[in-house]
């Protein structure tokens, strides 16, 4: 009996994949060993289609076909192109710690200003001793995929009660065409601390390239921590990333995700209140135009009882593109006194603009309240009208209208500088509109 | 030649004629009332002058400066200098007051092709005008007319007209909702801005507004048509004897 081997849509072996980069790809013998059963169980796989539930709406096999081989580490021309890019997009005062085609880039980070305020490893470093960074909370293909391939990454701790003035800014810089860039972080923030958490991910001159990113990121007792994620890829991009978040007590844990480019993308969160008394706030913004597709997929689990967690979603989708919400909320039988809402709104400037939301609650305490809601409209008519009888060009007072629309999840970074920077970021996208 | 020319305008609304053939013309200089019952399609006819949306113009033709109207956008209109201080002001919440002043007047200038104003020269006009309005600063930090009082939100029309000094100026019941210490703030401010070049349309339902903002003529509206126009006296006859008499001639 012929064996048919998997192929991808341009006709290549899946297996292709691992093989050709295995040669590159960090760790000791148990780590490759880790890596191998891991692509194993994505070959078996596959890359997620609509047949999978939650990946309904998101289908990669129709959406991106096939992945694309690792990325050649960056040459010199590459990590030069890659300065320039990390210069426009770092933030003011930021210890910025940059991955180039998946490889961390030592000479554009700041390492030494971080060495003296919390520890810095590279994922390449870490792996040479242990395999632990590559099993997370849940997987699936894509997080199989990623820790199969994962060249490199940052491995930050934050001790306890350190107070960070100064971002960290984690910058994805993709240089490299037709390649993926698998990367794969870990934040481990101590009791006590307030840090700020910035990661970006941007292009230099690739157009498209794929990202599969993963983060573990643990918050432990007592701090205050912004975690913002600032999606800015190139139009023709892939970008997949999973994050997996533990939240200590008494902690309060604010994040923002903002997705400005990537022709397809999906942020799937998985995040657990561990500790009693937290307050997670999440705050996502899709800006999305011709055909693109932004998926963001969070599961917050309530493990513990007395937390607070708040989802505001704002959709703003133009031409033919295509955003997708779905939240879910778990709520553990011992979680009583929870309070956890989420809020999805979609701005569709379009007819051919699509939406989905999926909102789920999964509840087995008794004692909780939950909710969602979600609205999907048109702008409205009525204030576009007042604005140009003012003078304002209709793109002009439409731009006015979708920032409004979005203020609301943007107001929620608490940062003067951070919420400018992003705020700069959602107007070059409305500029593009004029 | 006159400013606004408005020419046996017929104007549906879904299917209905609201405006059965009005005509009016306006000179630099010159302030005009227009009374008239409800609905007998004051704003309507305003609405139709600022490019409002949903009016379907049948016949008729609006001159401003000479140029067809008709054929401009809202934003162009404005640019030129027609100016409508609405009788509803819509209430629009995330876009900051003075953003949206400093938007819009740069808007306008820069379709002029005038240069935009500097941030400090923006600030000190704005300051000027809404100090002479008694609008405090923080008010206008807040979204356009989100939580304002609905005086508030009529002094921040004429706040509006003030800072972009319109050749026309339509103000469709503007002492509705006005206490009347806040009308005669806002009348006094109406009266700044009269001038030789620039002419009012002063829609009102109140004697009362007209004896602060003075009219030049009075026009009486009754079922989508001018049906008597006179002189500032001509409102105090209406004040007395009211509309019945011109319902008939309608
Ligand atoms: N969008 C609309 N759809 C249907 N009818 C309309 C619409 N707008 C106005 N009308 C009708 O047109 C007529 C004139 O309305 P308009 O608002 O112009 O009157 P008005 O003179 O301003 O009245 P008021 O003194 O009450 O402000 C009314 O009968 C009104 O119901
Ligand atoms: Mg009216």
């Amino acid at each position: 009996m012929n064996v048919a081997v998997a192929k991808t849509g341009s006709g290549r072996a899946v297996s292709d994949l691992f093989a050709s980069a295995e040669g590159r790809l960090p760790g000791s013998p148990a780590v490759i060993a880790a890596r191998r059963e891991a692509f194993e169980t994505y070959e078996r796989l596959g890359l997620p289609h609509r047949r999978i539930e939650e990946w309904k709406y998101t289908d990669l096999r129709a959406l991106v076909g096939e992945v694309l081989p690792l990325a050649a580490s960056p040459d010199a021309a590459a990590l030069k192109r890659a300065a320039e890019t990390v210069k426009a997009h770092a933030i003011e005062g930021a210890r910025k710690l940059v991955l180039v085609d998946g490889v961390f880039a030592a000479d554009l980070s700041d390492v030494k200003a971080l060495a003296s305020e919390a520890s810095l490893k590279t994922l390449r470093e870490t792996l040479e001793k242990e395999a632990g960074l590559l099993k997370t909370a849940s997987t699936d293909a894509v997080i199989s995929l990623n820790a199969a391939m994962a060249t490199d990454g940052v491995v930050l701790s934050i001790a306890d009660g350190a107070q960070f003035s100064a971002p960290v800014q984690i910058i994805h810089v993709a240089t490299a065409a037709s390649a993926s860039a698998f990367t794969r972080s870990q934040v481990r923030i101590g009791k006590g601390v307030r840090a700020t958490i910035v990661e970006s991910f941007v292009a230099a001159g690739a157009k498209a390239y794929q990202v599969n990113d993963a983060v573990v990121l643990s918050v432990g007792d007592n701090a205050d921590v912004a975690h913002i994620r600032l999606l800015d890829d190139s139009p023709d991009a892939v970008n997949v990333t999973s994050q997996f978040v533990t939240v200590g007590a008494n902690t309060k844990l604010n994040f923002f995700n903002m997705t400005t480019g990537a022709a397809v993308s999906r942020l799937q969160g998985f995040i657990t209140l561990a500790g009693e008394g937290s307050d997670l706030s999440i705050n996502g913004v899709n800006l999305l135009k011709k055909t693109e597709h932004g998926d963001t997929t969070l599961v917050v689990d309530h493990a513990v009882p007395s937390c607070v967690s708040r989802e505001i979603f704002r959709a703003v989708i133009d031409d033919r593109a295509h955003s997708v919400f779905q939240g879910r909320i778990i709520v553990r039988p011992d979680a009583q006194k929870t309070d956890g809402k989420m809020m999805t709104r979609a701005l569709l400037l379009s007819d051919e603009a699509e939406a989905d939301n999926k909102p789920e609650l999964e509840i087995f305490a008794d004692d909780v309240s939950c909710g969602h809601g979600a609205t999907a409209g048109a702008l409205d008519d009525s204030l576009l009208f007042y604005l140009k009888a003012r003078g304002l060009p209709e793109k002009q007072a439409q731009a006015l209208l979708i920032q409004a629309f979005v203020g609301e999840a943007i107001e929620q970074i608490a940062d003067d500088g951070l919420r400018e920077h992003v705020i700069g970021i959602a107007e070059r996208w409305l500029e593009q509109r004029q | 030649m006159a400013l606004l020319e408005v020419k046996d305008l017929k104007v549906r609304v879904e299917e209905r004629e609201i405006l059965h053939g009005l005509t009016l013309t306006v000179n630099e200089g010159e302030v005009h009332a227009i009374m008239g019952p409800n609905g007998s399609g004051k704003s309507t006819l305003s609405h139709v002058i600022a490019g409002k949306p949903g009016y379907e113009v049948t016949d008729g033709q609006i001159l401003f400066k000479g140029e067809d109207l008709l054929e401009m956008a809202p934003e162009e209109r404005a640019a030129k200098g027609v100016f409508l201080a609405f009788q509803y002001p819509v209430e629009i919440p995330g876009v900051a007051t003075m953003n949206f002043l400093r938007t819009a007047l740069n808007a306008q200038r820069k379709a002029r092709g005038e240069s935009e104003y500097s941030t400090p020269d923006f600030l000190k006009k704005v300051r000027e005008v809404s100090k002479s309005l008694n609008i405090p600063q923080d008010m206008l930090k807040r979204g356009v007319n989100v939580g304002f009082s609905g005086g508030e939100k009529k002094r921040n029309e004429v706040l509006q007209m003030a800072l972009f000094e319109p050749s026309l100026c339509i103000l469709d019941e503007m002492d509705s909702g006005l206490d009347i210490d806040a009308l005669r703030i806002a009348a006094d401010g109406v009266n700044a801005l009269r001038s030789p070049k620039r002419a009012m349309v002063v829609i009102t339902h109140y004697q009362r507004l007209l004896n602060y903002i003075v009219p030049d003529f009075v026009h009486v509206m009754s079922k989508g048509r001018v049906v008597k126009s006179g002189g500032k006296e001509l409102a105090l006859e209406l004040e007395e004897s009211g509309y019945t008499q011109f319902e008939d001639a309608a």
